[in-house]
């Protein structure tokens, strides 16, 4: 019996679910790359039309650009956010440690539309930052902080910020508390310990979280459509408008294979870079 | 000294930050807490004054007792299916060796990269293509495929500290491969299939995309149905519902703490 025979046979637990991906996810995404190649929602005549018609529609290009912008952004704030954080749980004892878990994991653990929702309360109208700006004279009259992209923005930072929290805690654990030492020992300030010996060497710990934070933030259809509101138009809303609600199946299609593009795309080149600038280090 | 001076700004920097992102961790839950206990009719806050109206409201309000049932339904179904076939489809992939395992991981992990939307879309229409009505179970056939995964990488990791030895003694020893996997393997795996299946169940309540395309008109879930309300109106009651989810979130996270030590399991210096 040779070894690959073997491991053969002990695949057979796992040919119900292989059988079930065939059927219920391989075939469907065949079946959604074949339906975006017709011309009409009647799927009459095939023809890279809908791809054609989303590359010459500035709005289009513009709901992509911006959603990847909101993803880029969103991790961007975390890692500013998170990096803080996990500095300090990586110093604290035990105790102190368990709350800042428990802290973490809580937001990450809640629904997505209860923590989209309590940012509804703090942004809105008569929300939280409104009634304190106004109360202390700070303000005239109410800003609007709900429907914007700050407000955007800064709810799925919170939203969002255990997934980079998680992973840089993690990679700052794993680093020889030494090496910090040793730089301060010779010399060097603590930002430049920070930069030149903490950054680069949990740097993978913080691009797994940037890759998460940003897929997670560019598809939150829930936090997009509730925090920004009707007139922040992104890829997700924009899909679910063309599929159920104007029925433009063949479109529906083309854009959401176009996002789904887009964001494996920016994920693996983001994911190459960084493991270029690491070999980089190793070879330095 | 300037050093000094740079030394302590980058203290005073990083601790507030620190102190800033986790006020925004602990303000969001804190505030849903305070606001569904208002006596108020809006969001206005902080509340006029105390009450647990609203979660009494909750009870008489069947338009949302109903989606948070069917949300339940949805999720145990989707849970029993996960571990059942992710449990079994790690022991497949992780005990072989051959490159169709490593392929089949791949493919089972790929939910996991894919945006939902754009997977449910393809199954929906899929449906209509064939011509298959939307019910329940093309839900929980949607919500198994995005949560598999979490099942699969649990209790995979589960299946690879295994020592494969101890099957090799005991199925050695007489016992069959059915005793040996009842009394040896699954015992041993049992931790990664409980948090396989609680991540799964976590996700499948939570989720959205799917629902949102493979749900039939009577199959309404309990976060959509709270999106739909809360795009229309201000809803108080949503307040209540967020508090009944915050606690229950609460106590569970208690209970793996108990249980399991959350805080142990990620953060072990590495030897």
């Amino acid at each position: 019996m040779s070894d690959t025979s073997r491991g053969h046979r002990e695949l057979a637990p796992a040919l119900p679910l292989a059988l079930l991906f065939v059927v219920a996810f391989v075939l469907p995404l065949i079946a959604l790359v074949a339906i975006s190649l017709y011309r009409t929602p009647e799927f009459l005549d095939l023809s890279p039309v809908q791809y054609l018609r989303f590359l010459r529609d500035p709005f289009s290009l513009r709901v992509l650009a911006d959603t990847v912008m909101l993803g880029l952004e969103v991790a961007l704030c975390t890692l500013v956010l998170g990096y803080p954080l996990a500095l300090v749980y990586a110093a604290s004892g035990t105790i102190l440690r368990i709350a800042l878990t428990f802290l973490i994991l809580l937001p990450l653990l809640t629904s997505t539309v209860v923590r989209t929702f309590a940012w509804i309360v703090i942004l809105g109208r008569d929300g939280i930052v409104n009634a304190t700006m106004l109360s202390l004279g700070l303000w005239d009259s109410p800003a609007r902080l709900l429907y914007s992209w700050g407000g955007l923005v800064l709810a799925l930072t919170q939203i969002q910020l255990p997934l980079m929290a998680l992973p840089l805690i993690n990679s700052l654990l794993r680093l020889d508390g030494n090496l910090a030492k040793a730089a301060e020992g010779l010399g060097a300030g603590r930002f430049r310990v920070f930069f030149t010996v903490i950054l680069p060497l949990t740097l993978p710990g913080a691009i797994a979280g940037g890759l998460l934070v940003f897929a997670a933030a560019a598809t939150a259809f829930i936090t997009q459509t509730l925090v920004g509101g009707g007139r922040i138009i992104l890829m997700p809303s924009y899909i679910y408008q063309q599929s159920m609600g104007v029925q433009d199946w063949p479109f529906a299609a083309a854009l959401s294979l176009i996002f789904t593009a887009a964001v494996i795309g920016i994920v693996t080149a983001i994911g190459a870079l960084s493991r270029l600038a690491t070999r980089g280090q190793h070879a330095a | 000294m300037q050093r000094d001076l740079g030394d302590r700004v980058y203290g005073g920097l990083v601790g507030a930050l620190a102190a800033a992102s986790t006020l925004l961790l602990l303000a969001p839950t804190l505030v849903v807490l305070i606001i569904s206990l208002t006596s108020g009719m809006t969001l206005k806050f902080p509340p006029p004054s105390w009450s647990l109206r609203w979660y009494v409201e909750l009870f008489r309000s069947p338009e949302i007792l109903a989606p948070a049932l069917t949300s339940l339904r949805v999720a145990s179904c989707t849970t029993l299916f996960s571990a059942v076939l992710g449990s079994a489809a790690a022991l497949g992939i992780f005990n072989s060796r051959s490159r169709l395992a490593r392929l089949l991981d791949a493919l089972f992990m790929s939910p996991m990269v894919l945006p939902a939307m754009a997977f449910s879309l393809s199954l929906l229409l899929v449906f209509n293509v064939i011509g298959l009505r939307l019910s329940f179970w093309t839900l929980v056939l949607g919500h198994t495929i995005v949560c598999v995964p979490f099942v699969i990488r649990m209790v995979g990791a589960a299946v690879q500290q295994l020592d494969p030895t101890l099957v090799t003694c005991s199925l050695s020893l007489g016992a069959s491969r059915w005793y040996t996997f009842r009394r040896i393997t699954l015992p041993l795996i049992r931790r990664g299939i409980t948090a396989g299946s609680l991540v799964a169940f976590l996700s499948s309540f939570d989720n959205v995309p799917v629902s949102l395309f493979l749900a039939d008109a009577r199959t309404e879930v309990l976060p959509i149905k709270l999106w739909a309300i809360l795009e229309g109106s201000l809803d108080v009651r949503v307040a209540a519902v967020s508090g009944v989810i915050v606690v229950i979130t609460l106590l569970g996270l208690v209970c793996a703490e108990a249980l399991g030590g959350l805080s142990r399991s990620f953060g072990k210096p590495s030897p």
